[in-house]
């Protein structure tokens, strides 16, 4: 029963992925990648970790994937605006040299993953009191680094935006 | 208890309570306008033969009836698969939500302990704002998908008025958390049973009463209901569901009436103790002779109260029988028997048949009814403030809307974490 429901949310999570960056229509990328993001949410559920799924669904589907369609829907963008990408010969080798020992690297540890049982953990892993006590005690400076960074970024989006403040 | 059979129950119980608000919610938001609007309210709708009107609410059945049997018609200009998802997926995402909410307080049966709550986890109300988030696609989706300048301009209202109000509400929760040292709902519902400044019941409202407004202000702008219906907007844009008809205009409204009863039974089991009745721990109710006196006075009582309703409802039976040339000249009858004779005859032969001693089981679900009965009071109480401010209140304007949600809710919200954590050091609370 529990493989069965992580295969069918993992091929959910594989077919939105795969739906983001085939489909023509922009929201219906958009889409797709909520989606995957529901779906991983569900495997973060089903490995014990509730609170990291709940802020998946919250921050990723929930917030960020809204503005990204609020702005699709502002734009209003026909569905291909952008020419046919066209795949040039010179480009897949290229590619292939790129992306190969990558490629590699990934089978050949997705071979060696030995399916098993799940292991028990205690009751308070991937609750909000130890993913809390995690962020705010061992991870407390590079928290704070973070969070310097996203406000340098925020304090640049509103610079962009309104020249005359 | 955890066999799957029971796991069905829990999960069917809240589902089940849903849905059967939606026609209590249409029946007051109808009748609670006429009042306010000085009307009487839908009243001819009736059943033939039997000539029951119920005060309006057979009007619901037709009503059904007629949404079911409209045609089917999707416009040719719209995005077809959207178009037809976005209504579904609102009704699923309102539903969903309230599988969280404790329903019963914990059954003590003999078969072990029972509570009616769908998802017992630990992240309780993290689960309500991560699911009600999914909600702002319905209507962003349904607005987008229709093709239609007043739809688009509703969903794009609706996806930044969400966004903005989520905010404000995840604020007010945080408070939440940290009087009661816990997400889940269940545990913040226990310890609401306690007695706090002496009399005061530990209610989240007395704890945390700026969380309390910042919470049914922000709940009132999730629903899009009135003085936040922006989307909706029926007067300037008509809004995100212009292009829908029948049964899937239908379900937006289910949705939007289930979201009410979400919201409010969230409000009455965050702030107002949930199933809890103040200074009575439900263990108490749950002794077995405590619950063979209560019974003993439910059933008395309700003889009496059968007996009066029954003498009221013959005495306007006989007033309508002169009015009435149709069926509806029977009503008055048949609901006396219906709310009237029945029940109090049910419960004449239960309470000789009854030996007037209760097992285990029987006194935890009476408990539990009870505790059952007490939370839909609370709910109730707040889908009828959801009416009342709907019919009082003009809409705000867009900037205004935004002004409110992001200048003063959200800097009163930061502020109401630090108080609560002052207060939560010095061991007030």
């Amino acid at each position: 029963m529990e493989r069965l429901i992580f295969y069918v949310l993992a091929t959910v999570a594989v077919a939105g992925a795969l739906g983001t960056v085939s489909f023509k229509n922009p929201l219906s990328c958009a889409l797709s990648l909520v989606v995957t993001f529901v779906a991983l949410s569900g495997l973060y559920f089903q490995n014990d970790a509730p609170f990291v799924g709940v802020l998946q669904l919250l921050v990723y589907a929930g917030a960020i994937m809204v503005l990204v369609i609020f702005v699709i829907m502002l734009l209003n963008l026909p569905d291909v605006q952008l020419e046919q990408e066209r795949v040039s010969r010179q480009g897949i080798p290229l590619a292939l040299f790129l992306l190969g020992p990558l490629g590699v690297l990934v089978i050949s540890r997705l071979i060696s993953i030995e399916l098993g049982e799940k292991p028990e953990v205690n009751a308070s892993f991937g609750s909000a009191a130890s993913v809390g006590e995690l962020l705010f005690e061992k991870y407390l400076f590079q928290f704070e680094i973070i969070s310097v960074v996203l406000l340098v970024a925020i304090v640049g989006a509103v610079v962009l935006a309104k020249k005359r403040l | 208890m955890d066999s799957f059979g029971w796991l069905l129950l829990k999960a069917f119980i809240p589902w089940f309570v849903l849905l059967n608000m939606i026609p209590i919610m249409i029946f007051l938001e109808r009748k609670g306008s006429a009042l306010i609007a000085d009307r009487i309210g839908p009243n001819r709708a009736f059943i033939p033969g039997l000539g029951l009107r119920m005060a309006g609410m057979v009007q619901n059945l037709a009503d059904v009836v007629k949404l079911l049997f409209k045609e089917e018609f999707v416009p040719n200009h719209v995005h077809r698969r959207l178009y037809v998802f976005a209504p579904m997926l609102s009704l699923f995402v309102s539903l969903t939500v309230g599988a969280v909410i404790p329903m019963t307080p914990a059954m003590d049966l003999e078969g072990g302990v029972f509570q009616v709550q769908g998802i017992d986890a630990n992240i309780g109300i993290l689960y309500v704002l991560a699911i009600s988030s999914l909600a702002v696609y319905s209507v962003t989706l349904a607005g987008w998908a229709s093709n239609n300048k007043y739809a688009l301009m509703g969903g794009l209202r609706a996806s930044a008025q969400m966004i903005s109000y989520e905010l404000s509400m995840g604020l007010a929760v945080v408070g939440l958390f940290m009087v009661y040292g816990s997400t889940s709902l269940g545990d913040m519902v226990a310890s609401q049973n306690d007695t706090w400044a002496w009399v005061l019941p530990r209610w989240g409202v007395f704890l945390q009463p700026i969380g309390f407004v910042l919470f049914l202000v922000a709940g009132f702008a999730e629903t899009n209901r009135n003085p936040f219906d922006l989307p909706e907007g029926e007067s300037e844009i008509i809004g995100f569901h212009v292009e829908y008809g029948a049964i899937k205009f239908a379900l937006f409204f289910m949705a939007e009436y289930i979201h009410i009863v979400v919201v409010s039974l969230l409000i009455a089991t965050c702030y107002f103790g949930g199933y809890q009745i103040p200074w009575v721990s439900p263990e108490t109710i749950q002794k077995p002779d405590v619950a063979a006196m209560l019974g003993k006075v439910l059933l008395v009582g309700g003889i009496l109260v059968g007996c009066v309703i029954g003498i009221q409802l013959l005495k306007w039976h006989l007033s309508n029988r002169k009015i009435w040339k149709d069926d509806r000249k029977r009503e008055g009858l048949v609901l006396s028997f219906l709310f009237g004779w029945i029940p109090a005859l049910i419960a004449l032969i239960l309470l000789v048949a009854w030996d007037g001693t209760f097992g285990a089981t029987g006194a935890g679900l009476l408990g539990g009814f009870i505790g059952f009965l007490v939370l839909m009071l609370k709910t109730l109480f707040f889908c009828w403030l959801f009416v009342w401010v709907r019919w009082t209140l003009p809409r705000f304007r867009y900037d205004q809307l935004m002004d409110l949600g992001w200048k003063l809710l959200v800097p009163v919200g930061l502020l109401n974490i630090v108080l609560t954590g002052i207060f939560v050091k010095l061991g007030i609370w």
